[in-house]
């Protein structure tokens, strides 16, 4: 994997291995929060569900068809928000936003782990579109429901 | 034809991206322009920048011959039997929109057919869809061949005495596919219903008659024949756009205004409403001029050579597949085994290779070949087999780094 360094950057070992095992792939049984999000401009498209008691997180899973960037942020995010408040989870979305968008972000409020390895993205603003959507999934699933 | 010297007459083709230099396979999105067409804009916008049709003044003058001479060089570029029936638009999707508006929302009622084709375009689809639903009329589609080629049969069979307007691209921008507009014209004139053709992907690679073709109406786009962005053509038979309304309203297309009532100018100027694409139109003529100098016939071989060239040597690529039929136009459509048209498309550009990735706005397509994406390389006058070389290494280090992942 070190043919290209350039491409190296995007495709760091970790992206690849959430690709290629991705984390809480599946659905979720019973009620659940559900949000499907498309990227229209190349197809991508995740189905997202998350199961929230007491304003928490707990269950997260996803579905969908996408290309590595996507799924492995889409692997990372759901691992990430596990746990959290629903506020905290809105609030790392700010964060991963700001860290796509190549702007300084605040790596230690919570711990990012993997999510750090798509920084290289920035480099590809192409792509950036990629590693947000699920990320924008989650947002539009809460924002929806606070409307409500 | 002298690849090698046209290449010369394109001045973004040499230079490097990400440190390799540029192989630009994606001229089916949009072309690169020649020297003469970027010198031509420049010096219409130093020279002779003036309003149409209106100033006494000299500029104005030499704007109106020029945006006018424009014209006529489509006229015979399309082989059209009077400038009349050339109206200059924003681009394909502009052009179908109108007739989609103009002649079908008043002519179209419940129980009227529409037939399209499932290898469509959005721009040559959503407007169908949108006229079938404001007038009740039903869309129908022609089906696919296995290959992605129309049978003559099937649209025999789906064409009927209740069909009013047939669409069909002249080419496929996923497939290549070139489809046989005369005998559709045929079918669908022995069933009383119009047809237009969507010739963005034709016009620029291809001799076209329209006169020959026998359609109604044939629309194109200058951007991927060389020309600007912002300019195209919409052609239509005289007798039938002299029977249309116009859809934009305004300056330049009036004849006559009173308080309460208005009429408007001849053909082609009633439907160009507001100060028209000058520059554009400009831009396109000189295009025109590039074009017809090499010679449409010896573009059209070139390309015929690079798909087959193509088809041939990305078979060196493992677990890779192409889609459409064989005999085709200048693009080829494909996916690798595991690797997802984005990431090719991103490996490539790190070898200075671009190519479109995504649905090709032809989202039913996309759903007809049962894929989400796919990736395209498309060819125009400028392209080489070196660079049908260098993608096929391209996607070959594509497998191999991303084969890792799933070894």
């Amino acid at each position: 994997m070190s043919l290209h360094s350039n491409l190296d950057t995007l495709y760091r070992q970790v992206i690849m291995d959430h690709y290629k095992n991705p984390r809480n792939r599946g659905e979720l049984e019973g009620e659940t929060l559900h949000v499907n999000m498309n990227n229209p401009t190349c197809g991508d498209r995740i189905q997202l569900q998350l199961k929230v008691e007491d304003e928490k997180i707990v269950e997260a899973k996803f579905v969908g068809e996408g290309c590595s960037i996507s799924l492995s942020s889409a692997s990372m995010m759901t691992e990430a928000v596990k746990g959290r408040t629903v506020e905290e989870a809105l609030d790392m979305a700010d964060i991963f936003s700001s860290m796509m968008q190549g702007q300084d972000y605040d790596d230690e409020k919570y711990d990012l782990g993997d999510i750090e390895a798509l920084q290289g993205v920035t480099k590809f603003p192409a792509r950036i579109k990629c590693a947000t959507l699920a990320w924008k999934a989650m947002e539009k699933g809460f924002h929806d429901t606070d409307s409500e | 034809m002298d690849v090698k010297e046209i290449r010369k007459q394109f001045p973004i083709l040499h230079q490097e991206v990400n440190g390799h230099p540029l192989v630009y396979l994606d001229s089916a999105a949009t072309s690169q322009k020649p020297a003469k067409v970027i010198e031509k804009l420049d010096d219409y916008y130093r020279r002779y920048n003036s309003n149409v049709h209106r100033g006494v003044h000299t500029l104005g003058s030499i704007a109106t011959d020029e945006y006018e001479g424009a014209r006529e060089k489509v006229r015979s570029f399309i082989h059209a039997s009077s400038i009349q029936e050339v109206v200059f638009t924003r681009g394909t999707t502009t052009a179908i929109n109108t007739v989609a508006q103009s002649y079908g929302r008043t002519r179209l009622k419940a129980g009227d057919e529409i037939v399209i084709t499932p290898m469509e375009h959005h721009s040559n689809l959503i407007p169908w869809q949108q006229l079938a639903k404001v007038t009740g009329a039903t869309l129908k589609y022609i089906p696919l061949q296995e290959d992605g080629t129309l049978s003559l049969d099937d649209v025999r069979e789906t064409i009927t005495s209740n069909t009013k307007i047939v669409a069909a691209a002249h080419v496929s921008n996923v497939l290549g596919t070139i489809n046989p507009i005369k005998e559709i014209a045929r079918i669908a004139h022995e069933n009383e219903a119009v047809i237009l053709v969507d010739g963005a992907q034709g016009a620029p690679h291809m001799k076209v008659d329209v006169q020959e073709l026998d359609c109604d109406f044939y629309a194109f786009s200058g951007h991927k024949m060389g020309g600007p962005t912002g300019i195209g053509a919409l052609y239509g038979k005289k007798q039938l756009l002299e029977n249309m309304e116009p859809v934009e309203f305004g300056g330049e297309m009036i004849d006559f205004v009173d308080l309460y009532d208005s009429t408007w100018k001849e053909l082609p100027w009633k439907f160009e409403g507001g100060t028209p694409i000058i520059a554009g139109a400009v831009g396109l003529g000189a295009a025109i001029d590039f074009l017809e100098d090499i010679g449409l016939e010896n573009i059209e071989k070139h390309e015929e050579e690079l798909a087959a060239y193509a088809l041939d040597k990305l078979q060196e690529v493992d677990g890779l597949h192409i889609y459409g039929p064989k005999e085709r136009a200048g693009l080829v459509t494909f996916n690798i085994d595991d690797v997802h048209p984005h990431d090719v498309a991103t490996v490539l550009d790190a070898e200075g290779i671009a190519v479109r990735a995504g649905h090709h706005c032809a989202q039913p397509l996309m759903k007809w070949l049962d894929v989400a994406a796919t990736a395209r390389a498309s060819f125009y006058v400028y392209n080489t087999k070196e660079d049908i070389d260098a993608l096929t290494e391209g996607l070959i280090k594509t497998k191999e780094y991303f084969g890792d992942v799933f070894a």
